[in-house]
């Protein structure tokens, strides 16, 4: 009995390869039939599954949507898109990286999200000349490895990090700040800058792990609390951001919780819940949807259902600069990436105009400052950078 | 080093440190119980704990308590953790239970292998777990505010509140519970007989697969209530948290000594303090660090544990 039931498993898990490879077999026949001057890929790198998903899962909406509407408009040459979900990880990176260089219809990458893949995948992307431009990964250093394919469409850690530093004493009046960083590239990079800028109103710091690693933080909530501190500053994003700030207020610290771009998702309220997120502050280089131009939120509500999250539209604009190239007939890799570095142009976000070492022109780079109100990310004003 | 940091938060780092040490040492307890037995890590008990954690935030949710509501009354509290404790410890028991059937009892039938019991229960692992990943879309989830954590009284300069207190009360009771039921009764005379030598408690008529089954499901029922305290304590969830926390807890039973009931406990505890001490002392990037120096050098001298590996000749 349990013979037969063995072989029939068997028998179906055999014809299930049987009819998975047949449709492999069909989908590979069908690119090819497809012409050499179409048919080209677009990669989104970032994490879409994993503890900080959500960051990765804004951008690939943004870079869906741009290619949506491209694909309306070029319908006999569409373009589509090879999501690459990183986990958020660098021990993913370098395979994903390989993956898309690999892959000879691919032309361009949005991404990697995050600065500790970025610093595991670039070198790759370098070698192979395939031009990446990241929406989000603001560690400044990555504009320093001699990268040639790298291209950031946001402003960077060093306007930001100062820009958090001087809300922090400007607006919040603090002058005993405790400053607490996941050893991330993004985090621990990010925390230097508030940390150099902040100087002597720092007066503790403390290490936690990120990528959903660490969930009781026991150890650094009894620091904090025992400093004094009326400001907390974190490096890191919203996982261990939102389940620092619950244990923080379990533990009775009222000190104002700010953090930036990487903390800045409603999956930190989900984390701290309502009352304890109240009050929390991110500074980030990204527009408030009443500032981006045109349609672009409205389309991303229709196609979605929900508003357009951190980075959508930046991602959306990058894309778009990589389907400008692909429309104006780049068809390789070099003659791409000599297109994004040349490029100028508007985007929903703002203008995009590259520097020799791929930053955004410092002069379109802004910075603002948002706040939680009653469970909701809500724009408080724009920080003018120093 | 900041040992005046150390010292002026001694009292707080001792009571947080004690929490989270009493919450490894329950689930701590179902990897002792089951190599007593066995002379097997079951390695899949994180996800029994796992369970236990989902079951009790799912049980909340279908009372209408999400991420953001606040328990308020002794009534309701009470209501809203035993319900959830009842829930949680029977949904981790009934995994232990299927983890048993599926994972080890056609192995044992078959006189596998070690190796393949190892590699049979680290599968059942990476399943639930990716089973809850998926279902939930590896978003973390928030924990109501079952039990208020304001402090309820002042120990010097240390609050103490319900939640400490709920979490090392029910850890102790629960121990306690386990200690009386293997050492007093009868099932528990069968599970230190099998735990002696197996095929001579065969022969004097104990049957093992029902004793066996029996320690998969009490360390169920100890890892699904420490499933509820985590969530009280940490107040949100996520489906990976399991490995980490099933490896503190199997640190812990081998630092008391594996196979050992009030070893478990002293384990937790231990582990639980040094950690946080360390973070207190060196930093947080340094406590997992430093309780992995003070385990391997305490086996350096103490291989088999602090008190030893017994749980056939745990005395009453």
């Amino acid at each position: 009995m349990r013979q037969k039931l063995v072989r029939v498993l068997g028998g179906v898990a055999a014809l299930a390869l049987a009819v998975g490879g047949a449709a492999a077999c069909k989908s590979d026949s069908g690119s090819e039939a497809s012409g050499d001057a179409c048919g080209f890929k677009i990669v989104f790198f970032g994490a879409l599954t994993g503890s900080d998903a959500a960051l990765g899962i804004n951008e690939n909406n943004g870079v869906k949507l741009a290619l949506d509407k491209y694909n309306k408009e070029n319908k006999d040459c569409e373009v589509t898109l090879l999501p690459l979900d990183s986990q958020g990880s660098p021990d993913q990176a370098p395979q994903l990286a390989q993956q898309a260089i690999d892959d000879e219809k691919v032309l361009g990458v949005v991404g990697p999200a995050f600065s500790g893949e970025s610093e595991a995948a670039n070198p790759l992307f370098s070698e192979a000349g395939l031009v990446h431009i990241t929406a989000s990964a603001t560690r400044p250093s990555l504009s320093e490895q001699g990268w040639k394919t790298f291209f950031r469409s946001v402003g960077n850690d060093n306007a930001q990090g100062p820009a958090a530093a001087k809300y922090i004493k400007d607006e919040l009046k603090a002058d005993k700040v405790f400053v607490i960083d996941d050893q991330s590239a993004y985090g621990a990079g990010l925390a230097d800058e508030v940390k150099k800028a902040l100087g002597s109103a720092v007066i503790g710091t403390d290490k936690v792990q990120g990528g959903g690693k660490q969930t009781e933080f026991s150890g650094t909530v009894t620091k904090v609390k025992s400093s004094g501190a009326t400001a907390v500053f974190f490096g890191g994003y919203y996982t261990e951001g939102g389940l620092i700030r619950k244990a923080l207020t379990n533990a009775g610290v009222k000190a104002t919780l700010i953090g930036a771009d990487g903390m800045k998702d409603p999956a930190f309220i989900d984390g701290a819940s309502d009352a304890a997120a109240e009050g929390t502050i991110f500074t980030c280089p990204c527009l408030p949807p009443a500032e981006v131009k045109g349609t672009f939120a409205a389309d991303y509500k229709a196609m979605y259902g929900t508003d357009p999250g951190t980075y959508s539209d930046n991602a959306y604009d990058a894309a778009n600069i990589l389907l400008a190239g692909i429309k104006a007939g780049k068809n390789t890799r070099a003659d791409m990436l000599a297109f994004v570095k040349g490029y100028t142009g508007e985007g929903v976000v703002g203008s995009y105009k590259f520097t020799d070492k791929g930053e955004l022109d410092p002069s379109a780079v802004q910075i603002w400052a948002y706040k939680v109100e009653k469970g909701q990310i809500v724009p408080v004003k724009r920080v003018p950078l120093a | 080093m900041n040992v005046d940091g150390l010292i002026s938060n001694f009292g707080e780092l001792t009571t947080t440190g004690l929490t989270v040490g009493a919450i490894y040492a329950l689930v701590a307890l179902g990897y002792t119980l089951v190599y007593g037995v066995l002379r097997l890590i079951n390695f899949a008990h994180s996800e029994v704990f796992i369970t236990g954690a989902y079951a009790a935030l799912f049980t909340w949710a279908a009372f209408g308590l999400t991420g953001n509501s606040r328990v308020s009354g002794v009534g309701s509290i009470v209501f809203y953790l035993l319900v959830a404790m009842l829930v949680a410890a029977l949904a981790s028991a009934t995994v232990a239970t299927v983890i048993e059937r599926v994972a080890y009892r056609p192995l044992r039938k078959r006189n596998a292998p070690p190796l393949a019991f190892l590699i049979t229960a680290i599968g059942a692992s990476i399943v639930i777990s990716e089973a809850f990943g998926v279902y939930t879309r590896r978003l973390s989830r928030g924990a109501p505010a079952v039990v208020p954590s304001e402090p309820l009284f002042r120990i010097g300069n240390v609050g103490i509140s319900w939640v400490e207190l709920l979490i090392v009360g029910s850890a102790l009771v629960m121990m306690v519970g386990l200690d009386q039921f293997i050492n007093r009764s009868r099932v528990g005379r069968g599970i230190r007989a099998v735990s002696q030598d197996p095929n001579t408690a065969a022969l004097m008529g104990v049957n093992k697969d029902r004793i066996i089954m029996m320690v998969f499901i009490a360390g169920g029922l100890m890892a699904g209530v420490a499933g509820v305290l985590y969530n009280v304590r940490i107040g949100a969830l996520a489906y990976s948290v399991g490995f980490l926390l099933g490896l503190k807890a199997f640190t812990a039973a081998v630092l008391g000594g594996i196979g050992n009931l009030r070893g478990a406990l002293l384990g937790g505890l231990l582990l639980g303090l040094t950690e946080n001490y360390a973070s207190g002392l060196f930093g947080a990037q340094w406590k997992d660090l430093t309780a992995f120096v003070v385990l391997v050098v305490l086996l350096m001298f103490r291989p088999t544990g602090l008190l030893g590996e017994s749980l056939g000749r745990a005395r009453a």
